[in-house]
């Protein structure tokens, strides 16, 4: 009794300990402030802000350990709402929301809103389609309800490869990020800084499964927000734009157009093309105009909603809340916490390009000598790690803007720098990108993890396995798992964001229709879902192969981002049509569709199972 | 035991035509002013062309409000067909 009393205890105080966890990591940057002051080295600080954030998530990790199945798989089911939510927002929010997102539209423009408004609008396809009847459901894992909703292991087997390619190519994206982060802060090879950070991130999961996750996250997620919005609120101050720059920035996009003409943006072309960097040629407000434009713009919208409501790491966030009603609300609590980061990272690629082009701020640098510009301080800085780069490329000694190369992550890493910050921000800043990539790559791991534990090794190969040799298996196959993630992160296969959204367009193909059809089309059946899986998933896939490499023209603008639409496409029509053309599901299962309709009553599955 | 059938037919019928409304929400806020970005940009709302606004800010707050009252909406139907579980 007395460990339930503890239990309880323990979650009616979580206000209280992330209360006193908030104070604490404000006081750190405090100390850290006062310590730049005294004059403590700028490589110390982006050390001691890495090192003691990632000693905490560890910390929180060993005091969660557990031996108990739904403490491991769903953290007991009793994280309430708005915990799950900001645990949910800090696995959402990755290494690519946090560092490359407010890059990609300050280079982008209004097409890559495309990818705000996506990110988002998700939820709304979780909340009302999935997240509540999952709940219901009690499953563990993502493919477990394919597998008992359907009736089979070939169909659970479908579900797991969906799910392991979906979230393999994902994780690989975030370790990469949390490796580049680990090495820009400790000083250290990349190499040795993607094993690092794998490290870290075992440490936060390995022992408590779900349950240190959970917590870890809600950590992370304080840590991330607090680094995203401290730089952005205080630059906009110092610009005069006031508390809520968010709201107010309607003036500087307006002043940009006026910018943008004066520096013929997009007019001008860059001379040469400088590998991984860039130079803007698009308006930063110039909405697609011609048709395929248009298409593009939804059709990126479509796949990263869609996507989001199919990849098993989100999706399995709200089985562990303790009701179904408590799903729901935490989803809406997930997307506000998510709101606060998106909405700020428009703002944040408006000023800083504010910042460079407006000829009357001291920060401007498109119009002024070459010589002017390599004397900043920041220019150097980032120049010499290759994220930028002038080249005079018709020797008239002024700095045009397609002379102007930067890389896009600058845009979030640099900020503090470009707006004459004090240091001890960038170290923030650090800690905020390493919390993202390294709250996601947990998720995403436990989610390979689980399912091979739980749906391959448990529900196939021995059914008879005991709880300890179940935790056992689980946690060597994290392990596993992470160290074949870092060894393909270590090659550097593709930049963040290409990776992030083809896990996406994956999910997508493969899972979305046989979860959706699972729950609101009873008559849906066994031989439909696979078919459904596989041909989504194939003829995705093949797409994919098709437009990146193979060398055929997109259709209508659906590039290798978008491929998802294409495979879903297929998904659903292969679906319907073999589910029709196939006996309907027994009498136990159209049940078993119905008790996930209704809230009240047990859940389909036990507790343990 | 028909009684509760047929609470079950009137709490899924509800439920399901929530979900269509909230779709048809979704669906104007994801796409369609989206596709209309160019005509908007022509309005202009607290300084920000509309278009862009919505994009960048107007969709997504409308995703949050959105989603605060489908579950206020949805555990009203839950409660009222007596589907909704003990607390």
């Amino acid at each position: 009794m007395s460990f339930f009393r503890m239990q309880g205890s323990f979650i009616d105080n979580l206000p209280k300990i992330y209360g006193l966890y908030t104070g604490g990591f404000v006081l750190f940057v405090g100390l850290m402030a006062i310590a730049e002051s005294a004059g403590v080295k700028e490589d110390t600080i982006g050390l001691m802000f890495v090192g003691f954030t990632i000693a905490i998530y560890a910390l929180i990790g060993w005091l969660s350990r557990t031996m108990q199945l739904d403490a491991y798989y769903v953290a007991g089911r009793q994280v309430p709402t708005v915990f799950n939510g900001m645990a949910t927002a800090a696995d959402w929010m990755s290494g690519a929301s946090f560092v490359a997102m407010a890059g990609g539209i300050y280079m982008g423009g209004h097409p890559y809103l495309a990818f705000v408004v996506g990110w988002t609008g998700g939820y709304v396809l979780v909340a009302v389609l999935m997240a509540p009847y999952l709940r219901k459901f009690g499953c563990y894992t993502v493919p477990d309800f394919i597998g008992t909703r359907y009736g089979g292991n070939f169909a659970r087997l479908c579900g797991v490869l969906v799910l392991v390619i979906a979230s393999f190519t994902y994780v690989t994206a975030q370790i990469n990020a949390t490796g580049t982060i680990a090495s820009r802060a400790l000083l250290i090879p990349f190499g040795v800084g993607v094993w690092l950070g794998l490290a870290g991130i075992l440490l936060c999961s390995m022992l408590g499964g779900m349950r240190a996750v959970t917590w870890t996250q809600v950590a992370q997620y304080i840590v991330l927000i607090i680094a995203y919005l401290v730089p952005v609120i205080w630059m906009s101050n110092k610009q005069g734009f006031g508390l809520i720059p968010q709201l107010v920035y309607g003036d500087a996009v307006a002043k940009i157009a006026e910018l943008e003409i004066m520096h013929q943006v997009g007019v001008l072309k860059p001379a040469e093309a400088v590998a991984g960097m860039s130079a803007l040629v698009n308006k930063h407000n110039a909405p697609p105009d011609t048709f395929v434009g248009s298409v593009r713009f939804v059709t990126l919208v479509a796949c990263m909603m869609i996507g989001t409501a199919s990849l098993p790491h989100i999706l399995m966030r709200y089985f562990t809340t303790p009701s179904v009603r408590d799903a729901r609300r935490s989803v809406a609590w997930s997307l506000f916490f998510i709101f606060l980061l998106y909405f700020t990272a428009p703002a944040l690629a408006t000023f800083t390009k504010l910042q460079v082009l407006d000829p009357g701020l001291a920060t401007s640098v498109i119009g002024k000598s070459v010589a002017q510009v390599n004397a900043l301080e920041w220019v150097q800085k980032w120049s010499s790690v290759g994220f930028l780069k002038v080249i005079d490329s018709n020797g008239d000694g002024i700095v045009q803007i397609n002379e102007f190369f930067m890389r896009g992550d600058i845009v979030v890493l640099a900020t503090p720098e470009i707006a004459g910050l004090p240091y001890v921000i960038s170290g923030l800043v650090a800690a905020g990108g390493m919390a993202a990539a390294m709250s996601t790559a947990d998720g995403l791991l436990l989610a390979i993890a689980n399912a091979l534990s739980h749906d391959i090794y448990y529900k196939m190969i021995d059914p008879k396995a005991d709880v300890k040799h179940r935790l056992i298996v689980a946690r060597v196959l994290l392990v596993a798992i992470g160290a074949a993630a870092a060894a393909v992160a270590s090659l550097r296969l593709t930049n963040i964001l290409g990776a992030v959204a083809w896990a996406f367009d994956f999910a997508m193909s493969g899972l979305f229709f046989p979860l959706v059809l699972g729950i609101w089309w009873k008559r849906a059946n066994k031989q439909g879902a696979i078919a459904g899986m596989l041909v989504g998933l194939g003829v995705g896939t093949w797409y994919l192969y098709m437009v990146k490499w193979g060398g055929m023209k997109p259709w209508i603008g659906i590039d290798d981002l978008r491929f998802g639409i294409i495979g879903a496409g297929a998904s659903l029509i292969a679906m319907v049509v073999v589910t029709l053309m196939t006996p309907p599901p027994d009498k136990a299962t159209q049940d078993m569709v119905d008790e996930i309709r209704i809230p009240k009553g047990e859940t389909v599955l036990g507790s343990t199972h | 035991m028909s009684t509760d059938t047929n609470q079950k037919e009137v709490h899924w019928n509800r439920t399901r035509n929530l979900m269509i409304i909230h779709m048809i929400i979704w669906f104007i806020f994801s796409y369609v002013v989206h596709w209309i970005a160019p005509t908007l940009n022509k309005i202009s709302i607290m300084h920000f062309p509309l278009g862009f606004y919505m994009a960048a800010q107007g969709s997504l707050l409308a995703f949050v409000i959105q989603l605060f009252i489908f579950s206020k909406q949805q555990e009203k139907i839950d409660r009222e067909c007596g589907m909704a579980e003990e607390q």
